[in-house]
Protein backbone atom coordinates (compact mmCIF):
# COMPACT_ATOMS: atom_id res chain seq x y z
CA UNK A 1 0.00 0.00 0.00
CA UNK A 2 2.40 2.78 1.57
CA UNK A 3 4.98 1.49 -1.42
CA UNK A 4 2.66 1.78 -4.35
CA UNK A 5 2.09 5.59 -2.71
CA UNK A 6 5.28 6.35 -2.85
CA UNK A 7 6.08 5.01 -6.48
CA UNK A 8 3.12 7.05 -7.55
CA UNK A 9 4.48 10.15 -6.09
CA UNK A 10 8.09 9.63 -7.26
CA UNK A 11 6.80 8.92 -11.03
CA UNK A 12 4.75 12.49 -10.58
CA UNK A 13 8.14 13.83 -9.28
CA UNK A 14 10.38 12.38 -11.93
CA UNK A 15 7.73 13.50 -14.61
CA UNK A 16 7.55 16.94 -13.81
CA UNK A 17 10.96 17.51 -13.57
CA UNK A 18 11.81 15.80 -17.19
CA UNK A 19 8.97 17.98 -18.81
CA UNK A 20 10.88 21.01 -17.98
CA UNK A 21 13.91 19.77 -19.32
CA UNK A 22 15.20 20.14 -22.72
CA UNK A 23 16.05 16.70 -24.22
CA UNK A 24 19.05 15.72 -25.66
CA UNK A 25 16.90 15.27 -29.18
CA UNK A 26 15.57 18.77 -28.51
CA UNK A 27 18.96 20.83 -27.89
CA UNK A 28 18.28 24.03 -30.36
CA UNK A 29 21.61 25.52 -31.77
CA UNK A 30 21.75 29.09 -32.76
CA UNK A 31 23.87 29.72 -36.11
CA UNK A 32 24.67 26.16 -35.27
CA UNK A 33 27.44 27.10 -32.38
CA UNK A 34 25.53 28.71 -28.88
CA UNK A 35 22.58 26.93 -27.05
CA UNK A 36 20.92 29.97 -25.35
CA UNK A 37 18.14 28.28 -23.11
CA UNK A 38 19.14 26.08 -20.41
CA UNK A 39 18.79 22.93 -20.40
CA UNK A 40 16.78 23.26 -16.98
CA UNK A 41 15.60 26.39 -15.92
CA UNK A 42 17.59 25.55 -13.25
CA UNK A 43 21.25 27.46 -12.38
CA UNK A 44 23.88 25.86 -12.84
CA UNK A 45 26.09 25.90 -9.57
CA UNK A 46 30.02 26.73 -10.07
CA UNK A 47 30.70 24.33 -7.38
CA UNK A 48 29.44 21.42 -8.50
CA UNK A 49 30.65 21.65 -12.10
CA UNK A 50 34.10 21.98 -10.62
CA UNK A 51 33.59 18.85 -9.35
CA UNK A 52 32.20 17.23 -12.34
CA UNK A 53 34.91 18.69 -14.29
CA UNK A 54 37.51 16.92 -12.27
CA UNK A 55 35.82 13.59 -11.18
CA UNK A 56 36.67 10.72 -13.95
CA UNK A 57 33.29 9.48 -13.55
CA UNK A 58 31.61 12.58 -14.88
CA UNK A 59 32.82 14.84 -16.97
CA UNK A 60 36.81 14.13 -16.94
CA UNK A 61 37.84 17.19 -18.91
CA UNK A 62 41.02 17.46 -16.93
CA UNK A 63 41.79 14.52 -19.10
CA UNK A 64 42.19 16.35 -22.29
CA UNK A 65 42.14 20.31 -20.37
CA UNK A 66 44.54 22.02 -17.89
CA UNK A 67 42.29 24.40 -15.89
CA UNK A 68 44.61 26.40 -12.94
CA UNK A 69 41.52 26.90 -10.87
CA UNK A 70 40.96 23.35 -10.53
CA UNK A 71 43.26 21.11 -8.28
CA UNK A 72 42.99 18.01 -9.73
CA UNK A 73 46.77 16.05 -10.46
CA UNK A 74 47.28 15.08 -13.94
CA UNK A 75 45.51 17.40 -16.46
CA UNK A 76 46.16 16.59 -20.08
CA UNK A 77 46.45 18.91 -23.25
CA UNK A 78 44.85 17.23 -26.02
CA UNK A 79 42.56 20.19 -25.83
CA UNK A 80 43.68 23.78 -25.08
CA UNK A 81 43.61 25.50 -21.82
CA UNK A 82 40.30 26.62 -20.58
CA UNK A 83 41.88 29.42 -18.44
CA UNK A 84 40.07 32.48 -19.71
CA UNK A 85 37.39 30.46 -21.53
CA UNK A 86 34.84 32.29 -19.90
CA UNK A 87 36.05 35.78 -21.68
CA UNK A 88 36.56 33.95 -25.16
CA UNK A 89 32.77 32.54 -25.05
CA UNK A 90 29.61 33.71 -24.10
CA UNK A 91 27.44 31.37 -21.43
CA UNK A 92 25.47 29.72 -25.25
CA UNK A 93 28.29 28.91 -26.80
CA UNK A 94 29.89 27.48 -23.43
CA UNK A 95 26.61 25.29 -23.29
CA UNK A 96 26.95 24.15 -27.30
CA UNK A 97 30.41 23.41 -26.78
CA UNK A 98 29.58 20.99 -23.83
CA UNK A 99 26.85 19.42 -25.15
CA UNK A 100 28.73 18.63 -28.62
CA UNK A 101 31.98 20.70 -29.69
CA UNK A 102 31.60 19.43 -32.89
CA UNK A 103 28.88 22.09 -33.89
CA UNK A 104 31.67 24.64 -33.33
CA UNK A 105 34.72 22.85 -34.28
CA UNK A 106 34.27 20.41 -36.74
CA UNK A 107 35.75 16.99 -36.44
CA UNK A 108 37.02 17.67 -32.90
CA UNK A 109 37.55 14.90 -30.86
CA UNK A 110 36.27 15.95 -28.04
CA UNK A 111 33.29 13.88 -26.80
CA UNK A 112 29.64 15.71 -27.09
CA UNK A 113 28.26 15.16 -23.45
CA UNK A 114 24.27 15.37 -24.37
CA UNK A 115 24.29 12.97 -27.58
CA UNK A 116 22.74 9.22 -27.14
CA UNK A 117 22.57 8.32 -30.74
CA UNK A 118 23.83 7.83 -33.55
CA UNK A 119 27.27 6.69 -32.42
CA UNK A 120 29.48 3.77 -34.63
CA UNK A 121 29.24 0.40 -32.56
CA UNK A 122 28.36 2.03 -29.11
CA UNK A 123 29.03 0.15 -26.05
CA UNK A 124 27.95 -0.16 -22.45
CA UNK A 125 29.68 2.32 -20.59
CA UNK A 126 33.76 1.10 -20.40
CA UNK A 127 32.69 -2.72 -20.34
CA UNK A 128 33.73 -3.27 -24.13
CA UNK A 129 30.34 -5.05 -24.64
CA UNK A 130 27.53 -3.58 -26.63
CA UNK A 131 25.25 -0.77 -25.55
CA UNK A 132 22.02 -0.38 -26.02
CA UNK A 133 20.75 3.12 -28.35
CA UNK A 134 19.69 5.33 -26.70
CA UNK A 135 22.37 5.24 -23.89
CA UNK A 136 21.91 7.65 -21.23
CA UNK A 137 23.80 11.11 -22.02
CA UNK A 138 27.38 10.94 -20.76
CA UNK A 139 26.37 14.31 -18.58
CA UNK A 140 22.83 14.49 -17.21
CA UNK A 141 21.27 18.41 -18.39
CA UNK A 142 21.82 19.83 -14.37
CA UNK A 143 25.28 18.85 -14.53
CA UNK A 144 25.92 20.54 -17.77
CA UNK A 145 24.62 23.65 -16.46
CA UNK A 146 26.90 23.66 -13.18
CA UNK A 147 29.59 23.02 -15.82
CA UNK A 148 28.70 25.73 -17.74
CA UNK A 149 28.42 27.54 -14.60
CA UNK A 150 31.76 26.98 -13.95
CA UNK A 151 33.52 27.55 -17.04
CA UNK A 152 31.69 30.84 -17.26
CA UNK A 153 33.86 32.14 -13.84
CA UNK A 154 37.22 31.21 -15.75
CA UNK A 155 37.81 34.80 -16.77
CA UNK A 156 41.67 36.73 -16.74
CA UNK A 157 41.42 39.53 -14.18
CA UNK B 1 30.78 30.96 -37.29
CA UNK B 2 32.51 26.99 -37.68
CA UNK B 3 35.68 26.27 -36.45
CA UNK B 4 38.50 23.41 -38.24
CA UNK B 5 39.23 21.47 -35.47
CA UNK B 6 41.86 23.10 -33.45
CA UNK B 7 43.87 19.59 -33.34
CA UNK B 8 45.13 20.02 -37.19
CA UNK B 9 46.76 23.63 -36.78
CA UNK B 10 47.92 22.77 -33.24
CA UNK B 11 49.73 19.49 -34.44
CA UNK B 12 52.36 21.78 -36.37
CA UNK B 13 52.95 23.75 -33.23
CA UNK B 14 52.74 20.64 -31.14
CA UNK B 15 55.24 18.66 -32.95
CA UNK B 16 58.59 20.55 -31.96
CA UNK B 17 57.64 21.10 -28.20
CA UNK B 18 56.80 17.14 -28.43
CA UNK B 19 60.24 16.44 -29.57
CA UNK B 20 61.80 18.53 -26.54
CA UNK B 21 59.65 16.54 -24.42
CA UNK B 22 60.54 13.18 -25.80
CA UNK B 23 64.19 11.81 -24.91
CA UNK B 24 65.44 12.87 -27.90
CA UNK B 25 69.23 11.06 -27.25
CA UNK B 26 67.87 8.41 -25.29
CA UNK B 27 69.15 5.22 -27.07
CA UNK B 28 67.75 1.91 -26.46
CA UNK B 29 70.59 -0.83 -26.92
CA UNK B 30 69.90 -4.44 -25.18
CA UNK B 31 72.08 -6.20 -22.81
CA UNK B 32 75.13 -3.30 -24.04
CA UNK B 33 74.94 -5.11 -27.82
CA UNK B 34 71.35 -5.28 -29.56
CA UNK B 35 70.59 -1.68 -31.22
CA UNK B 36 67.16 -1.22 -31.00
CA UNK B 37 66.10 1.28 -34.19
CA UNK B 38 63.16 3.06 -32.02
CA UNK B 39 63.11 6.22 -34.34
CA UNK B 40 62.48 5.52 -38.66
CA UNK B 41 61.59 7.57 -41.19
CA UNK B 42 57.75 7.05 -41.89
CA UNK B 43 56.77 4.42 -44.60
CA UNK B 44 55.81 6.13 -47.23
CA UNK B 45 52.50 4.41 -46.85
CA UNK B 46 52.07 7.29 -43.83
CA UNK B 47 52.83 10.47 -46.50
CA UNK B 48 48.83 11.80 -45.78
CA UNK B 49 49.42 11.20 -42.52
CA UNK B 50 51.81 14.04 -42.16
CA UNK B 51 53.90 12.46 -39.72
CA UNK B 52 57.52 11.87 -40.91
CA UNK B 53 59.24 9.93 -37.92
CA UNK B 54 57.76 6.55 -36.96
CA UNK B 55 58.63 5.84 -32.85
CA UNK B 56 58.53 2.99 -30.40
CA UNK B 57 56.26 3.36 -27.54
CA UNK B 58 59.54 3.18 -25.48
CA UNK B 59 60.35 7.04 -26.38
CA UNK B 60 57.05 8.14 -24.38
CA UNK B 61 58.21 6.46 -21.54
CA UNK B 62 59.63 7.51 -17.70
CA UNK B 63 63.28 6.86 -17.57
CA UNK B 64 62.68 4.26 -14.95
CA UNK B 65 60.57 1.84 -17.45
CA UNK B 66 62.68 2.52 -20.21
CA UNK B 67 65.75 1.43 -18.30
CA UNK B 68 63.70 -1.95 -17.79
CA UNK B 69 64.20 -2.86 -21.06
CA UNK B 70 67.50 -2.39 -21.57
CA UNK B 71 68.85 -5.36 -19.98
CA UNK B 72 67.35 -8.69 -19.86
CA UNK B 73 67.67 -9.18 -16.05
CA UNK B 74 66.01 -6.43 -15.28
CA UNK B 75 62.82 -7.13 -18.27
CA UNK B 76 60.25 -8.79 -15.95
CA UNK B 77 59.18 -10.04 -19.72
CA UNK B 78 62.12 -12.22 -20.01
CA UNK B 79 60.67 -14.74 -17.20
CA UNK B 80 57.88 -15.73 -19.87
CA UNK B 81 60.80 -16.32 -22.83
CA UNK B 82 61.73 -18.96 -19.98
CA UNK B 83 58.56 -20.54 -19.76
CA UNK B 84 57.70 -20.82 -23.25
CA UNK B 85 61.42 -22.22 -24.30
CA UNK B 86 59.83 -25.22 -21.86
CA UNK B 87 56.85 -25.46 -23.59
CA UNK B 88 58.93 -25.16 -27.03
CA UNK B 89 60.52 -28.21 -26.01
CA UNK B 90 57.26 -30.28 -24.73
CA UNK B 91 55.48 -32.85 -27.12
CA UNK B 92 51.81 -32.72 -26.76
CA UNK B 93 48.67 -33.75 -28.78
CA UNK B 94 48.07 -36.51 -30.63
CA UNK B 95 51.42 -37.22 -32.95
CA UNK B 96 53.66 -36.76 -30.00
CA UNK B 97 55.51 -33.62 -31.61
CA UNK B 98 57.10 -30.55 -29.74
CA UNK B 99 58.24 -27.18 -31.56
CA UNK B 100 61.45 -28.55 -31.55
CA UNK B 101 60.71 -31.29 -33.31
CA UNK B 102 59.81 -29.56 -36.56
CA UNK B 103 62.23 -26.31 -35.79
CA UNK B 104 65.16 -27.67 -33.64
CA UNK B 105 66.22 -24.61 -31.84
CA UNK B 106 64.20 -21.20 -31.19
CA UNK B 107 67.01 -19.64 -32.99
CA UNK B 108 65.16 -21.13 -36.12
CA UNK B 109 62.88 -18.47 -35.38
CA UNK B 110 65.07 -15.18 -36.71
CA UNK B 111 63.54 -13.13 -38.74
CA UNK B 112 59.77 -14.37 -38.51
CA UNK B 113 58.20 -11.88 -35.52
CA UNK B 114 59.36 -8.81 -38.10
CA UNK B 115 57.35 -10.13 -41.43
CA UNK B 116 54.10 -11.06 -39.58
CA UNK B 117 50.64 -10.77 -39.83
CA UNK B 118 52.02 -12.12 -43.61
CA UNK B 119 49.94 -13.86 -46.32
CA UNK B 120 49.72 -17.55 -46.44
CA UNK B 121 49.41 -19.07 -50.11
CA UNK B 122 47.41 -22.99 -49.28
CA UNK B 123 45.56 -21.29 -46.52
CA UNK B 124 44.70 -18.57 -48.46
CA UNK B 125 44.64 -15.79 -45.69
CA UNK B 126 46.48 -13.34 -43.61
CA UNK B 127 48.29 -15.05 -40.66
CA UNK B 128 48.64 -13.36 -37.79
CA UNK B 129 51.84 -15.01 -35.27
CA UNK B 130 49.33 -16.41 -32.89
CA UNK B 131 47.18 -18.03 -36.06
CA UNK B 132 50.28 -19.59 -37.03
CA UNK B 133 51.12 -21.10 -33.76
CA UNK B 134 47.92 -22.35 -33.38
CA UNK B 135 47.76 -23.70 -36.99
CA UNK B 136 50.83 -25.89 -35.82
CA UNK B 137 49.72 -26.93 -32.58
CA UNK B 138 46.36 -28.48 -34.57
CA UNK B 139 47.69 -29.23 -37.51
CA UNK B 140 50.87 -30.17 -36.94
CA UNK B 141 51.13 -31.95 -33.43
CA UNK B 142 47.43 -32.83 -32.75
CA UNK B 143 47.32 -30.75 -29.75
CA UNK B 144 44.72 -28.02 -28.52
CA UNK B 145 44.65 -24.16 -29.74
CA UNK B 146 45.80 -21.62 -27.03
CA UNK B 147 43.64 -19.05 -26.18
CA UNK B 148 44.68 -16.27 -28.97
CA UNK B 149 45.57 -13.45 -26.28
CA UNK B 150 45.98 -15.93 -23.30
CA UNK B 151 49.40 -16.46 -21.06
CA UNK B 152 50.95 -19.50 -23.33
CA UNK B 153 50.23 -17.68 -26.60
CA UNK B 154 51.97 -14.37 -25.30
CA UNK B 155 54.83 -16.08 -23.80
CA UNK B 156 55.59 -18.28 -27.34
CA UNK B 157 55.18 -15.29 -29.02
CA UNK B 158 57.89 -13.16 -26.67
CA UNK B 159 60.13 -16.31 -27.16
CA UNK B 160 59.84 -16.14 -31.67
CA UNK B 161 60.18 -11.99 -30.75
CA UNK B 162 63.20 -12.35 -29.18
CA UNK B 163 65.21 -14.27 -31.75
CA UNK B 164 64.16 -11.27 -34.21
CA UNK B 165 65.21 -7.99 -31.56
CA UNK B 166 67.37 -5.23 -33.41
CA UNK B 167 65.83 -6.79 -36.86
CA UNK B 168 63.58 -4.22 -38.82
CA UNK B 169 59.66 -4.51 -39.20
CA UNK B 170 59.03 -5.27 -42.59
CA UNK B 171 55.46 -6.33 -42.80
CA UNK B 172 53.80 -6.79 -46.77
CA UNK B 173 51.33 -3.74 -47.62
CA UNK B 174 50.31 -4.73 -50.94
CA UNK B 175 50.06 -7.91 -52.90
CA UNK B 176 47.13 -10.15 -51.93
CA UNK B 177 47.05 -8.91 -48.20
CA UNK B 178 46.10 -5.76 -49.89
CA UNK B 179 42.32 -5.81 -49.15
CA UNK B 180 42.84 -7.03 -45.65
CA UNK B 181 45.75 -4.18 -45.30
CA UNK B 182 42.96 -1.73 -46.90
CA UNK B 183 40.83 -2.80 -43.57
CA UNK B 184 42.87 -2.38 -41.30
CA UNK B 185 43.43 1.16 -42.45
CA UNK B 186 39.68 1.90 -42.14
CA UNK B 187 39.08 0.21 -39.22
CA UNK B 188 42.21 2.45 -37.58
CA UNK B 189 40.63 6.01 -38.73
CA UNK B 190 37.31 4.56 -37.66
CA UNK B 191 35.04 6.72 -34.77
CA UNK B 192 33.95 4.27 -32.48
CA UNK B 193 31.53 4.14 -29.20
CA UNK B 194 29.54 7.27 -27.31
CA UNK B 195 32.95 9.08 -27.26
CA UNK B 196 33.36 9.08 -30.79
CA UNK B 197 37.83 8.45 -31.07
CA UNK B 198 39.08 6.47 -33.49
CA UNK B 199 43.10 5.30 -33.11
CA UNK B 200 43.86 7.86 -35.19
CA UNK B 201 42.46 10.27 -32.69
CA UNK B 202 45.07 9.59 -29.99
CA UNK B 203 47.56 8.39 -31.85
CA UNK B 204 48.40 10.24 -34.73
CA UNK B 205 46.89 13.04 -34.00
CA UNK B 206 47.89 13.60 -30.77
CA UNK B 207 51.14 11.36 -29.51
CA UNK B 208 53.48 13.09 -27.56
CA UNK B 209 49.97 15.33 -25.61
CA UNK B 210 49.08 13.87 -22.09
CA UNK B 211 45.82 12.32 -21.85
CA UNK B 212 44.94 12.49 -17.62
CA UNK B 213 49.01 11.14 -16.72
CA UNK B 214 49.34 8.75 -20.02
CA UNK B 215 52.15 10.17 -22.42
CA UNK B 216 50.24 9.24 -25.68
CA UNK B 217 52.16 7.59 -27.95
CA UNK B 218 52.28 6.33 -31.43
CA UNK B 219 50.44 3.00 -30.69
CA UNK B 220 52.90 1.06 -32.35
CA UNK B 221 53.41 -2.79 -32.09
CA UNK B 222 56.99 -3.52 -32.78
CA UNK B 223 57.16 -4.06 -29.26
CA UNK B 224 54.83 -6.55 -28.45
CA UNK B 225 53.91 -8.77 -26.84
CA UNK B 226 54.56 -6.55 -24.02
CA UNK B 227 55.08 -6.88 -19.92
CA UNK B 228 53.34 -3.91 -18.71
CA UNK B 229 53.78 -2.84 -15.08
CA UNK B 230 50.15 -2.20 -14.85
CA UNK B 231 48.32 -6.01 -14.70
CA UNK B 232 52.46 -7.63 -14.25
CA UNK B 233 52.39 -9.87 -17.42
CA UNK B 234 52.40 -10.01 -21.11
CA UNK B 235 50.23 -8.09 -23.14
CA UNK B 236 49.43 -9.20 -26.77
CA UNK B 237 48.64 -6.78 -29.32
CA UNK B 238 44.80 -7.62 -29.39
CA UNK B 239 44.90 -7.09 -25.87
CA UNK B 240 45.90 -4.06 -26.38
CA UNK B 241 43.45 -3.15 -28.96
CA UNK B 242 40.58 -4.49 -26.86
CA UNK B 243 41.52 -2.27 -23.97
CA UNK B 244 41.82 1.07 -26.15
CA UNK B 245 38.76 0.55 -27.93
CA UNK B 246 36.83 -0.30 -25.10
CA UNK B 247 38.21 3.21 -23.81
CA UNK B 248 35.85 5.08 -26.16
CA UNK B 249 33.23 3.42 -24.38
CA UNK B 250 32.68 1.48 -27.38
CA UNK B 251 31.34 -2.70 -28.22
CA UNK B 252 34.89 -3.65 -29.06
CA UNK B 253 35.90 -7.02 -31.35
CA UNK B 254 37.52 -9.84 -29.98
CA UNK B 255 40.80 -11.32 -30.16
CA UNK B 256 41.97 -13.09 -33.02
CA UNK B 257 38.63 -11.78 -34.83
CA UNK B 258 39.08 -10.82 -38.68
CA UNK B 259 38.96 -7.29 -37.72
CA UNK B 260 41.92 -7.32 -35.38
CA UNK B 261 44.17 -9.57 -37.98
CA UNK B 262 43.48 -6.79 -40.47
CA UNK B 263 43.55 -4.09 -37.81
CA UNK B 264 46.91 -5.51 -36.36
CA UNK B 265 48.46 -5.36 -40.28
CA UNK B 266 47.62 -2.14 -40.99
CA UNK B 267 49.36 -0.88 -37.82
CA UNK B 268 52.33 -3.04 -37.99
CA UNK B 269 52.79 -1.87 -40.98
CA UNK B 270 52.96 1.75 -39.80
CA UNK B 271 56.34 1.16 -37.94
CA UNK B 272 58.01 -0.59 -40.65
CA UNK B 273 61.12 0.27 -40.32
CA UNK B 274 61.59 -0.07 -36.58
CA UNK B 275 63.07 -2.48 -34.90
CA UNK B 276 61.30 -5.51 -33.34
CA UNK B 277 61.68 -4.54 -29.55
CA UNK B 278 59.65 -7.31 -28.26
CA UNK B 279 59.18 -8.17 -25.09
CA UNK B 280 59.16 -4.48 -24.28
CA UNK B 281 58.15 -2.95 -20.63
CA UNK B 282 55.47 -0.29 -21.04
CA UNK B 283 53.11 0.97 -17.70
C1 LIG C 1 39.12 13.77 -25.50
C2 LIG C 1 39.51 15.13 -25.26
C3 LIG C 1 38.57 16.14 -24.64
C4 LIG C 1 37.73 16.03 -23.54
C5 LIG C 1 37.50 14.81 -22.67
C6 LIG C 1 37.13 17.32 -23.35
N1 LIG C 1 37.57 18.18 -24.30
FE1 LIG C 1 37.08 20.19 -24.48
N2 LIG C 1 38.20 20.34 -26.17
C7 LIG C 1 39.01 19.35 -26.70
C8 LIG C 1 39.69 19.86 -27.86
C9 LIG C 1 40.68 19.10 -28.72
C10 LIG C 1 39.25 21.20 -28.03
C11 LIG C 1 39.66 22.22 -29.10
C12 LIG C 1 38.71 22.16 -30.26
C13 LIG C 1 39.23 21.22 -31.29
O1 LIG C 1 40.30 21.46 -31.85
O2 LIG C 1 38.61 20.19 -31.53
C14 LIG C 1 38.32 21.47 -26.94
C15 LIG C 1 37.71 22.70 -26.73
C16 LIG C 1 37.01 23.05 -25.59
C17 LIG C 1 36.54 24.39 -25.26
C18 LIG C 1 36.85 25.66 -26.06
C19 LIG C 1 38.31 25.93 -25.82
C20 LIG C 1 38.68 27.39 -25.64
O3 LIG C 1 39.36 27.90 -26.49
O4 LIG C 1 38.28 27.98 -24.63
C21 LIG C 1 35.88 24.31 -24.07
C22 LIG C 1 35.22 25.44 -23.32
C23 LIG C 1 35.92 22.91 -23.66
N3 LIG C 1 36.62 22.18 -24.60
C24 LIG C 1 35.35 22.42 -22.49
C25 LIG C 1 35.35 21.08 -22.10
C26 LIG C 1 34.64 20.56 -20.97
C27 LIG C 1 33.84 21.40 -20.01
C28 LIG C 1 34.83 19.21 -20.95
C29 LIG C 1 34.25 18.17 -20.03
C30 LIG C 1 32.88 18.23 -19.68
C31 LIG C 1 35.73 18.90 -22.05
N4 LIG C 1 36.01 20.05 -22.73
C32 LIG C 1 36.21 17.62 -22.34
C33 LIG C 1 39.15 18.06 -26.20
C34 LIG C 1 38.46 17.51 -25.11
C1 LIG D 1 41.19 7.55 -25.83
C2 LIG D 1 42.51 7.48 -26.37
C3 LIG D 1 42.96 6.26 -27.15
C4 LIG D 1 42.39 5.68 -28.25
C5 LIG D 1 41.13 6.10 -28.99
C6 LIG D 1 43.25 4.58 -28.63
N1 LIG D 1 44.29 4.47 -27.75
FE1 LIG D 1 45.87 3.18 -27.88
N2 LIG D 1 46.61 3.92 -26.13
C7 LIG D 1 46.08 4.98 -25.40
C8 LIG D 1 46.89 5.21 -24.24
C9 LIG D 1 46.64 6.28 -23.17
C10 LIG D 1 47.95 4.28 -24.28
C11 LIG D 1 49.12 4.11 -23.29
C12 LIG D 1 50.18 5.13 -23.61
C13 LIG D 1 50.72 4.95 -24.99
O1 LIG D 1 51.54 4.06 -25.24
O2 LIG D 1 50.28 5.70 -25.89
C14 LIG D 1 47.74 3.50 -25.50
C15 LIG D 1 48.61 2.47 -25.93
C16 LIG D 1 48.48 1.79 -27.13
C17 LIG D 1 49.43 0.80 -27.60
C18 LIG D 1 50.68 0.33 -26.86
C19 LIG D 1 51.89 1.04 -27.37
C20 LIG D 1 53.16 0.53 -26.73
O3 LIG D 1 54.22 1.07 -27.06
O4 LIG D 1 53.11 -0.36 -25.91
C21 LIG D 1 48.97 0.38 -28.81
C22 LIG D 1 49.61 -0.67 -29.71
C23 LIG D 1 47.74 1.10 -29.10
N3 LIG D 1 47.48 1.94 -28.05
C24 LIG D 1 46.99 0.95 -30.25
C25 LIG D 1 45.73 1.56 -30.45
C26 LIG D 1 44.86 1.25 -31.56
C27 LIG D 1 45.19 0.31 -32.70
C28 LIG D 1 43.72 1.99 -31.37
C29 LIG D 1 42.43 1.95 -32.14
C30 LIG D 1 41.78 0.69 -32.27
C31 LIG D 1 43.92 2.78 -30.19
N4 LIG D 1 45.13 2.48 -29.64
C32 LIG D 1 43.01 3.73 -29.70
C33 LIG D 1 44.95 5.70 -25.73
C34 LIG D 1 44.13 5.47 -26.82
Amino acid sequence: MKLTYLTVAATLVAGSAFAAEVGPKEVKYNDDTAIEMSLTGVAGDPEKGAVIMATKSKGNCVACHEISALSAAFQGNVGPMLDGAGDRWSVGELRGLVVNAKMMFEGSVMPSFYQVDGFTRPGNAYTGKAGQEPLAPLLSAQEIEDVVAFLATLKDE
Amino acid sequence: MKFKALTVAALTVAMPVMALAGPDDDKLVINGEIEIVTKAAAPAHMEETGIDTVMSGWHFRADETQALEMDDFDNPGMIFVDQAIDAWNMAEGSEGKSCASCHDDPSSMAGVRAVYPKWNEAAGEVRTLAMQVNDCRVNKMGADKWKYAGGDMASMEALISVQSRGMPVNVATDGPVKAVWEQGKELYYTRTGQLDLSCASCHEQNYGNMIRADHLSQGQINGFPTYRLKNAKLNTVHARFKGCIRDTRAETYSPGSAEFVALELYVASRGNGLSVEGPSVRN
